[in-house]
């Protein structure tokens, strides 16, 4: 535990991504392989068991530390992390840093709480909070709950790895994606020149396409003839890896979990295929060759397993447009044109798995009307991928580049804010915004980007000595401040009072000029809504 | 019984003495605490301080009248008797006593228990009612051993020498800069101070305070002595222009605010110092508790957390109000006043 809490000490502190890369080879070299392969796996985000109700250690904390719960609640609010929050109100540690290996914290004392009764647990974890040192509680209430992000990416990790393997960074990306059960021989099999391992549900990474603002010239003027370049309609929906090896068919999405069961219809149809592919493509709710509204489609996702018939209303298929593995053989060093062939053929017929139309486009000024006009087909835009390139990994930047329509934006009125978590905790930078509707302001849309520091500090001290109202962590505040708000979507939304939902929004400028008249109505929206709202 | 003071519009007000006590208006007569801009406001007719605290009140202030006293000295003002004691906060930072017809209010100011070379320690004032800061007065708020700290400033300062980077580390131009100054081991390697900062420590040179030399960080002062200094910065410093000729540098920031995680990555510096001009939560309990008084009053911070606490203990509490809210890194009110090269 020792090494691991400076491992996590070195990484929260050092900004720079190198300094980052090589606190982990420094790790991955001296950890024993039975402690690596915890480190890794939670570093990548694995979950190591269900979290343990954070009620009970709330309630555990208070009565260890004799403050009543409600305080508790409250340096929550401040510090936006209740591991962190736990750490520091519990008594001062009697004890040194506890130098019991990180393998034997995760199997003795993290994965028996699932098997014990309530009052075995609180035993357990107050043994536990007396053994460790502050850094150390914290880490083991990170490793307690579902989720344990240390500001370190898990591209970063799988570059140190590779590094320490020396190995290509492709490989080990690969290599660690999907399921993986961390044990010191798997660990060693992972840093193995040569890897045998079971590779039936392992997914390719992404390939991902950068904003066009960021191309060469800050746009395509600067990609050269726009002869060298093919188009597509960039999809709003869920991107997804679509695997079918021996006749098995596995879906991840970018987030790297398995959604077969959640795209039932999608993987029945996979299965019907002549033959093994791994297509790259999007998710999306389509009817009659057209997509359908987004939130459709969300809300299905946050169910494990769905059953056909649930969703008679939102029909789903799959736009496809790459095509990684033929019959086994990896082919995405082929050129696009090649991998778009064998698409065509692996999914002819096939009404669910659908190949993304080619747009035809002469020049950049066509494009960008296409783009202009995008939200009418429904369509978020376009994607400009190089003619003649191979399938890149990651956000390696040149071949794929999306353009996407500008935003929908309205003039909106801060009514409320609360305090944001984690990097942001303590300060309020979680606002919602409200639009004129008969002299009232109407709640439309939360946002908390698009500020800068400075900016979020500012909002903050104005916040505290304008409040109007407290409803435990949100505050109500006076009407005064005017930001413009970007959106990529709107919609119609019966949860909604104002009876509207917006997509992604986000502040993008503070409009210190306009006073809060000026804001735009509810009126206007509903105008937008009708014009754009699909 | 009404108390001795009380609070107003303009800050705290004590009607039979006829001041107030750092005042946010201009008032006829203020009795301040200490320099920093959220209690020092200009525009007043006469003003009333420690005289440790006399150089650097009049660093910030400039022209004013101003009368200064012995820790402890006693004075009449109309009805009352007042005198000021060492609130541990920063050089010349004072309590404030007020006593009436036997009855003794206490006015902290901000303070601090932990031990400070650059400033006289706290004192404890025994009272009937305490008026107490509570910038930090949340469980979560509890200090780290000063000198472990040091050592652990020292040391990344060493570490940033082998690797060839300037250190430079924020902190608050009064008080904070110089307490951390005064905590560095100049054995490591040169010393500079950004100009914000080295007025100030004049200042507290000027008053008798021993400081490790320091030069300022002048743009030829950064050439002759890069990748080994450790320069004393404001925060309000971090991000500007005036950083890049630092480079290559690793950054921290000295803040009690540094406690908390997620603060510390806001501001974007390599490493958080835990250390602090204020009472933390067990400095501020005991304080409480020693002092005797049966009532309190709560200001500046956490307010109502601390007041809903002490109800709950038993102990009469009241929050009073003003116009600072010190939950936010405002308290020191450093960051208004970016102070160019």
């Amino acid at each position: 535990m020792k090494r691991f809490t400076r491992l996590f000490l070195e990484l929260d502190a050092s900004t720079g991504t190198l300094d980052k890369v090589d606190a982990l080879k420094r790790y991955f070299r001296e950890a024993p392989p039975e402690d690596a392969a915890w480190a890794l796996a939670v570093l990548s985000g694995n979950k190591l068991m269900r979290a343990i109700n954070s009620r009970r250690l709330r309630q555990w904390a208070s009565e260890e530390s004799g403050l009543p719960p409600w305080l508790i609640s409250e340096c929550y609010g401040v510090v936006g992390d209740l591991s962190e929050t736990l750490a520091l109100v519990l008594p001062k540690p009697q004890a040194d840093a506890s130098d019991e290996p990180l393998h034997r914290v995760v199997t003795q004392r993290l994965l028996p709480l699932e098997h014990m009764s309530e009052s075995q647990q609180r035993a357990s974890v107050t043994d536990s909070w007396r053994q460790f040192n502050r850094d150390q509680r914290f880490l083991f209430h990170k490793l307690l709950s579902a989720t344990f992000r240390v500001g370190v990416s898990a591209k970063l990790v799988s570059r140190a790895l590779a590094e320490v393997a020396e190995i290509d960074p492709a490989v080990m990306a690969h290599r660690l994606m999907g399921a993986w059960r961390p044990t010191a021989d798997n660990y060693r099999a992972l840093l193995a020149s040569e890897n045998d391992a079971d590779r039936r549900n392992q997914p390719y990474p992404f390939y991902l396409a950068s904003p066009i603002a960021e191309a060469p010239d800050g746009g395509p003027a600067g990609l050269g003839d726009a002869d060298g370049w093919a188009f597509e309609w960039k999809w709003d929906g869920i991107r997804a890896q679509l695997i079918r090896r021996d006749g098995e068919v596995f879906i991840w999405s970018r987030g790297e979990e398995l959604v077969t069961h959640t795209f039932p219809e999608i993987a029945a149809a996979a299965g019907q295929l002549g033959r093994d592919v791994v297509l790259d493509g999007e998710v999306l709710a389509w009817e009659d060759g057209r997509p359908l509204p987004f939130s459709l489609l969300q809300r299905r996702l946050n169910r494990k397993r769905v059953e056909m018939s649930l969703f008679p209303e939102a029909p789903i298929a799959m736009v496809v447009y790459d095509l990684l593995e033929w019959e086994g053989r990896d082919v995405r060093g082929e050129a696009i044109e090649q991998r778009w062939a064998m698409l065509e053929e692996a999914t002819a017929g096939e009404t669910l798995l659908i190949p993304s139309e080619r747009v035809s486009v002469s020049n950049w000024d066509e494009a960008q009307s296409l783009v202009a006009g995008a939200r009418d087909r429904g369509v978020e835009g376009l994607m400009v991928k190089r003619l003649g390139s191979a399938y890149g990994v990651g956000r390696k930047r040149g071949d794929w580049w999306k353009w996407k329509v500008d935003p929908l934006s309205v003039d909106a009125v801060m009514v409320q804010a609360q305090t944001g978590s984690g990097k942001r905790a303590g300060l309020f930078t979680d606002y919602t915004f409200g639009v004129w509707d008969n002299g009232e302001l109407v709640p439309v849309a939360k946002a908390y980007s698009g500020l800068t520091h400075e900016e979020i500090e500012q909002v903050d001290r104005w916040v505290r000595n304008n409040t109007v109202q407290r409803h435990g962590p949100v505050r109500a505040v006076r009407p005064e401040l005017v930001f413009e708000l970007h959106f990529e979507a709107i919609a119609a939304s019966k949860r909604h009072k104002s009876g509207i939902a917006v997509r992604f929004p986000r502040m993008a400028r503070w409009r210190r000029d306009k006073p809060i008249q000026e804001a735009d109505t509810l009126e206007s929206m509903k105008a937008m809504l009708a014009r754009y709202g699909r | 019984m009404d108390d001795l003071i009380r609070a107003t519009d303009r800050g705290l007000y004590c009607e039979a003495g006829g001041f107030y006590i750092d005042p946010w208006r201009p008032v006829d007569r203020a009795v301040i605490t200490h320099a920093h801009a959220d209690h020092a406001r200009p525009g007043s007719k006469r003003y009333i301080a420690s005289r440790a605290g006399e150089r650097v009140l009049r660093h910030r202030l400039g022209d004013l009248s101003l009368e200064t006293f012995d820790y402890g000295e006693p004075l009449d003002m109309g009805k009352v008797k007042v005198s000021l004691h060492p609130a541990g906060h920063l050089l010349g930072s004072s309590q404030v006593r007020v006593e009436h017809d036997g009855r003794v209010c206490v006015v902290t100011g901000d303070y601090k228990t932990d031990a400070d070379p650059t400033c006289e320690p706290f004192e404890l004032v025994p009272c009937d009612h305490l008026i107490t800061e509570c910038t930090f007065g949340l469980p979560i708020y509890r200090w780290p051993d000063p000198q472990k700290l040091f050592d652990d400033i020292n040391a990344w300062w060493r570490g940033n020498v082998e690797a060839g980077k300037n250190s430079v580390i924020f902190a608050y131009a009064l008080g904070k800069a110089q307490r951390v100054l005064a905590g560095l081991d100049p054995s490591i390697g040169p010393i500079l101070a950004h100009g914000a900062v080295d007025g100030l420590t004049r200042a507290y040179r000027e008053s008798g305070v021993d400081l490790p030399p320091t030069r300022h960080a002048s743009a030829e002062a950064v050439k002759e002595t890069k990748g080994s200094a450790m320069v004393i910065a404001p925060p309000s410093a971090n991000g500007t222009a005036w950083m890049k000729k630092l480079r290559p540098c690793s950054t921290a920031m000295a803040s009690g605010w540094m406690a908390v995680r997620g603060r510390r990555r806001f501001r974007s510096v390599d490493r958080g110092f835990v250390l602090s001009d204020h009472a933390d939560w067990d400095g501020l309990h005991q304080t409480i508790r020693d002092t005797g008084a049966k009532r309190i009053g709560v200001t500046h911070g956490y307010v109502d957390a601390m007041s809903r606490f002490l109800n709950e203990q038993g102990v009469e509490t009241h929050v009073v109000p003003t116009r600072f809210e010190g939950e936010s890194d405002a308290s020191d009110a450093e960051r208004q006043e970016s102070e160019p090269q």
